[in-house]
């Protein structure tokens, strides 16, 4: 059974964000860190690119395959995880922490509301 | 209709996590890719490969049948020993590559790719002369035991002595009270054995591998790790680093192609392409920027296409280093040439290596 915190809000590609006032965290789901299997590469944007909604903004890759990040909101990267160069592993072992992905400034706050609720992303999972 | 092996209930109990693969419902991985490639390396593994074809000629001629029918020679082998060869078109390119069991010149039995049943025993129905041949693909189950200590862990369950078992040679007998072939070969790089046995024995002979190999560290291995295995010992994957459109010389499997046997299919396009020079090369690379090739990318020279990456993977026996097999031209071939593999519209740099990726150290 997935891990899905009930504070974030998910995509429907497997990332969460995690809403703070003036940003949002960005990452992949536990369900998605499992499916893809050990996590060996991650490429991300650098610090100030543009983020689109719904549009890939990097790559994770594990042995076997890669995989394209999708961002849950529009806005400008902050921040980029420094860890993830030397220990991409972390996607895995801590989806929700240590492995996070980015932060973004956002430029609508209005697109949250269409991201989905803890719930929400778990009935995803369950009917998939 | 997905196909299941006989294995399939066992996977889903050990929490394997299943993928559709040629038509057949297979355990990608178990617990981790890395964890089960580094149990192959280190101690045990464990793979259900029962989704493999087998296809058997019996019979007066039949060695001189299938010798007429694959790039190597049977003629070479004593009974006992299998081969490792291409069923090649008639251009010298892969309808399929194999393994040959010579049992005795009147009984040869070939293992071939689960992706190419139909299409191989087609083709040897088409092109077969003076024999027919029998899918016995319904009649096996298939364990491969990989690592240094899967000799070790099968002695231990029969009483054929695994000694006298020699690389690419095989035996009958009874592992685990169960009837099998004990064939000293593997997809790995590794020391190992595959069993074939009966399907309805499969389980018994998994299980009792999975419990005599606790203290050895044995893991089951998922179609994940097999691939990783098989990259880094650059051992060709068929549909990727070979096909209908590239030459075993291409290929780099020249040592699979006996030129000076009796006619085969493929033989003279194979002996004009030698002659001519062959054009294009598969070779192994090393990424020297950032990023993993894939099967499919383009490779470049100086900003123009020149190739493409057949395989590629982040090397678990290798620190994970970036390691790619791909074709390009004959004159970028060579040990210490640089190319470029574009990786998402991103030339990413890359140098040819030596082959194997991987040593045993």
């Amino acid at each position: 059974m997935s891990n899905i915190p009930s504070d974030l809000k998910y995509t429907k590609e497997h990332e969460w964000a995690r809403v703070e006032s003036d940003k949002v965290t960005v990452g992949i789901t536990d369900h998605a860190q499992n499916t893809l299997g050990d996590v060996v590469y991650v490429e991300l944007p650098k610090v100030g690119a543009t983020v689109t909604e719904g549009q890939p903004f990097g790559t994770v890759e594990s042995v076997k395959a890669v995989s394209e990040l999708f961002a849950p909101i529009s806005g400008k990267v902050l921040e980029v995880n420094p860890e993830l160069e030397s220990s991409p592993e972390d996607v895995n072992a801590d989806p929700y922490g240590d492995g996070w992905l980015i932060k973004i400034a956002p430029s609508d706050t209005k697109q949250l509301d269409s991201l989905l609720s803890a719930a929400a992303y778990a009935k995803l999972l369950e009917s998939a | 209709m997905t196909r299941r092996t006989p294995l399939n209930e066992a996977h889903r109990a050990l929490g394997a996590r299943m993928v559709d693969f040629a038509g057949w419902d297979m355990p990608v991985q178990y617990s981790s890719l890395i964890a089960e490639h580094e149990a192959v390396r280190n101690a045990v593994g464990l793979f259900d490969v029962s989704h493999m074809g087998e296809i058997e000629f019996s019979g007066p001629g039949a060695l001189e049948t299938v010798n007429a029918l694959i790039s190597n020679d049977l003629a070479r082998i004593a009974d006992g020993q299998a081969v490792y060869a291409g069923l090649l078109n008639e251009q010298g390119g892969f309808v399929d590559d194999i393994v040959a069991y010579r049992f005795s010149p009147e009984r040869i039995l070939i293992c071939v790719n689960a992706s190419n049943r139909e299409k191989d025993f087609a083709w040897m129905k088409a092109h077969a002369k003076g024999g027919t041949p029998v899918d016995r693909g319904e009649e096996f189950a298939q364990i491969a035991v990989q690592g240094p200590k899967a000799a070790g862990l099968v002695q231990r369950l029969t009483r054929i002595d695994l000694s006298k078992i020699g690389t690419y040679r095989f035996a009958e007998g009874e592992v685990a009270g169960v009837r099998a072939i004990i064939s000293r070969t593997g997809y790995t790089g590794e020391d190992g054995f595959e069993l074939y046995c009966a399907p309805g024995d499969a389980v018994a002979l998994w299980n009792a591998l999975l419990t005599e190999g606790q203290q050895d560290g044995v893991k089951p291995c998922g179609l994940g790790a097999r691939d990783s295995l098989r990259t880094e010992m650059k051992y060709a994957l068929y549909g990727n680093d070979i096909d209908d459109t590239h030459t075993a010389l291409e290929a780099g499997l020249g040592w699979i192609v006996k030129l000076d046997k009796p006619a085969f299919i493929g033989k003279e396009a194979l002996v004009a392409q030698k002659a001519a020079g062959v054009k294009r090369k598969l070779v192994g690379f090393e990424l020297t920027g950032a990023g993993i090739p894939r099967h499919g990318y383009a490779i470049h020279k100086d900003g123009r296409p020149v190739g493409e990456v057949t395989s590629g993977t982040a090397a678990p026996s290798l620190g994970k280093k970036a390691i790619g097999i791909g074709y390009v031209p004959a004159e970028l071939s060579s040990e210490g040439s640089t190319f470029d593999v574009d990786i998402r519209g991103r030339a990413v740099p890359a140098v040819v290596v030596k082959t194997p990726f991987y040593k045993k150290p």
